[in-house]
């Protein structure tokens, strides 16, 4: 049993809550008295089955006012697979909340209503999901029961939105026929649909193969923390603790210490008090390497064979999250993994359209939800890798020093595009 | 090879237990004696050993605990060399002259939060790691990883970070602190395989045993000095275990024959109603109590 972790985008009412109420109703991780809550509240029912949108309501002062402001996170499980939705609501912070929600998922399925086909809002949560480099992309044409489950209107919707995916160069995007209200191929296959003949959502979900994206990468390992017992006994012991971002590191690995340039080799692995010959990404390991060194916090182990770029000056795609506006020469506090540096804004070189990809250059201001691309240069050399090539290790916040507030999400980049 | 999910939640959490120790100054773990901190526990020594724990365990005592859990904090603490704060709510009632709470269950819930605000400015704790779990509650869904708290320990919506990728800002002002919840993405099904996979022990109420009860609004309630037995009661011996271990007056037994960790997965497995549903005798008051909770500063 492996972990996925996925996001489901759609716009206001094309019936995102009722699919992930669905999803837990059906695989059963509902309990009796959750249901019984929202059976109280339920106005409506369809099939005997309660109101499932209420089961993923979040705060009360958003009950109150009807929207919904932030990310939830929801868990089920089937045999094959535990999984954790990101559900990242709609409205006016929807940029926001979706690049937060993204920032973690190994998948996207994005909504469209059948009677509505590619919308303007499908076209922003398919660009998002490029920024993003979302490994993998189903499309699910939601409301099929309101069309009469017509073939012709599905495959109307494939065509539009394969020139989409085409335009966005998204990674090949899978397409199925659902009814999220009727359960119409969610878990079980619709017998609506005679014509469809592929998996159900919950099956594709389960197939889903997440082997090897980021093993296959070079290794990288932040320091995160230096465990230093300092007893009489482990006099010596200097264990350098970190999550592996990207990669497999095996003993006598030679190795490069980021910033200062040292080589050496890896001596030992361990996880818990057991030693491991190799140990691969996402893993929280210790690493101890040959000779003595003096490594910190936010210092990078890279095989000394495959160094990342080493630079002050960088460009990143930024994602504004603050409603206090980005603007040149602004100076913020750069958290990348585990090293942090302040950092100045050099240029605004482009505004990108979220809705369109349209670009205006050099603008003078980035408002909240707003994408840019800007230059941006460290106070200390930043050892990093492309977010293109290397999600878990190309990204990074900016943190406003006066507010603490996290305030932009960051794609690294070494060159122009 | 596609890893088994309990070692990458396991190893999420170790990192956020390490990005704790190292973005705080005076970090600490609040320790219930429950299953859920007895995970954190256990977490915490694969994240820091060979090293000494880079925070102390915390245990707000509300005087109504479970004698088994109390017996299993100290031997845990005494077991482990680690550092283990014992700080009283009885202690809170009496200096501040506030008023216990009353009725059939009464419940010292809202004091305990007098004594957890004290404690944290008593050691300046900055940050404060718990059990907390996403799954647990509607209103816990959008919780944070690091949620900040204001110096009323009161959950801002104003002051909730966006959190990306892995990267958690613990960065505060002078009187705020941060509650870390490293389990946030575990289930309580999460919790239990874990437990059964790292053969952690736990206190001995979790299995079943005999207990004097009451029935009250079909759940279990155990018999003890806490709570005021009425003349209806009827005090009946029973097989019970506990699913979550909480106050004896307002956590709520369930009938069972589990005598091992595999057991109690097979009795999950068969259930049908929530850990808080089936054993919190005091979120079913309202709907949104807990978020009340949440909001004057309880975890
Ligand atoms: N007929 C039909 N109605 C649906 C379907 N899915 C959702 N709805 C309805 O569409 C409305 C909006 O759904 P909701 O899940 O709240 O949308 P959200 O805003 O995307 O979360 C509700 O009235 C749902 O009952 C479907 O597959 N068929």
């Amino acid at each position: 049993m492996d972990l996925l972790r996925f996001i489901t985008a759609g716009s206001v009412d094309d019936g995102k809550s009722t699919l992930i109420g669905r999803l837990l109703y059906d695989s059963k991780s509902i309990w009796e008295d959750q249901l019984e809550a929202i059976e109280r509240q339920s106005k409506r029912r369809d099939n005997g089955v309660p109101d499932l949108a209420l089961l993923t309501d979040g705060l009360r002062a958003e009950r109150e006012q009807g929207i919904t402001i932030d990310v939830a996170y929801r868990y089920f499980n089937t045999v094959r697979r535990k999984f954790i939705i990101a559900d990242a609501p709609g409205h006016i912070q929807y940029t926001r909340n979706m690049v937060t929600g993204a920032s973690n998922a190994d998948l996207i399925v994005i909504l469209i209503d059948a009677r509505h086909g590619v919308a303007e809002q499908t076209r922003r949560h398919s660009i998002i999901a490029s920024l993003l480099k979302l490994p993998h992309v189903i499309v699910a044409v939601n409301k099929m029961d309101l069309v009469g489950y017509a073939q012709d209107v599905f495959d109307g919707i494939v065509t539009a939105y394969s020139g989409l995916a085409r335009e966005l160069q998204l990674p090949p995007v899978t397409y199925l026929p659902i009814s999220a209200l009727q359960g119409d191929n969610i878990v079980k296959r619709s017998a609506h649909m005679s014509w469809y003949e592929g998996p159900s959502l919950l099956e594709l979900l389960e197939e889903v193969s997440l082997a090897g994206i980021s093993e296959a990468l070079p290794a990288r390992f932040p320091v995160q923390y230096v465990i230093r017992p300092q007893t009489e006994t482990l006099h010596d012991y200097r264990g350098y603790a970190g999550q592996i971002s990207s990669g497999t590191f095996s003993v006598g690995d030679h190795v490069t210490i980021l910033p200062s340039g040292a080589t050496t080799r890896i001596a030992r692995i361990e996880s818990g008090a057991q030693q491991l010959q190799t140990a691969c990404a996402p893993q929280s390991v210790v690493l101890h390497v040959e000779g003595e060194f003096d490594i910190s916090r936010g210092d990078l182990i890279v095989p000394s064979g495959a160094l990342p770029t080493l630079q002050q000056e960088l460009s990143s795609l930024i994602c504004w999250m603050d409603v206090k506006p980005l603007l040149k020469g602004n100076r913020y506090l750069l958290q990348y993994n585990t090293f942090r540096t302040p950092v100045v804004i050099k240029a605004l070189e482009y505004r990108l359209d979220v809705n369109s990809l349209d670009r205006e250059t050099t603008p003078d201001r980035i408002e909240l939800n707003e994408v840019v691309r800007a230059r941006i240069k460290t106070a200390m050399p930043l050892a990093f890798d492309r977010y293109t090539g290397n999600h878990a290790h190309g990204a990074a916040i900016l943190i406003d020093e006066s507010s603490n507030a996290t305030v932009g999400a960051l794609m690294l980049e070494t060159e122009a595009v | 090879m596609p890893r088994d999910y309990l070692d990458t939640l396991e190893s999420e959490a170790i990192y956020i237990l390490r990005e704790t120790a190292a973005q705080f100054e005076r970090p600490a773990l609040l320790f219930s004696g429950g299953k859920d901190s007895i995970t954190l526990v256990h977490l915490a020594l694969k994240a820091f050993r060979p090293g000494r724990l880079p925070f102390p365990l915390v245990h707000i005592d509300t005087g109504h605990n479970f004698p088994e859990a109390l017996a299993f904090r100290d031997r845990l603490a005494v077991a482990l060399g680690e550092q283990l704060i014992v700080r009283y709510v009885e202690d809170t009632i009496q200096s501040k002259n506030l008023q216990d709470g009353t009725g059939k269950f009464a419940s010292r819930n809202a004091l305990q939060t007098h004594t957890l605000l004290d404690t944290v400015s008593e050691f300046a704790f900055d940050a404060c790691i718990g059990g907390a779990r996403r799954d647990e509650e509607k209103a816990r869904a959008k919780e944070r990883i690091f949620s900040v708290r204001d110096e009323f320990g009161q959950w801002n919506p104003k002051l909730q970070r966006p959190e990306l990728w892995q990267l958690y800002n613990g960065r505060i002002h002078k009187g705020e602190n941060v509650r870390v919840f490293p389990i946030s993405n575990w289930t309580e099904l999460d919790v239990w395989r874990y437990l059964e996979r790292e053969q952690i022990a736990l206190p001995s109420i979790y299995f079943a045993h005999e207990r004097d009860v009451i029935e009250y609004e079909s759940q279990l309630i155990a018999v003890s000095p806490f709570i005021r037995l009425d003349p209806s009661d009827q005090i009946t011996r029973r097989r019970v275990r506990y699913r979550t271990v909480g106050d004896m007056t307002c956590t709520a037994a369930v009938a069972s024959e589990a005598a091992t960790i595999a057991d109690i997965i097979g009795e999950i497995a068969c259930t049908r109603i929530s850990e808080r549903g089936e054993t919190r005798i005091d979120d079913r008051v309202s709907e949104a109590a807990m978020e009340d909770r949440k909001k004057n500063g309880y975890f």
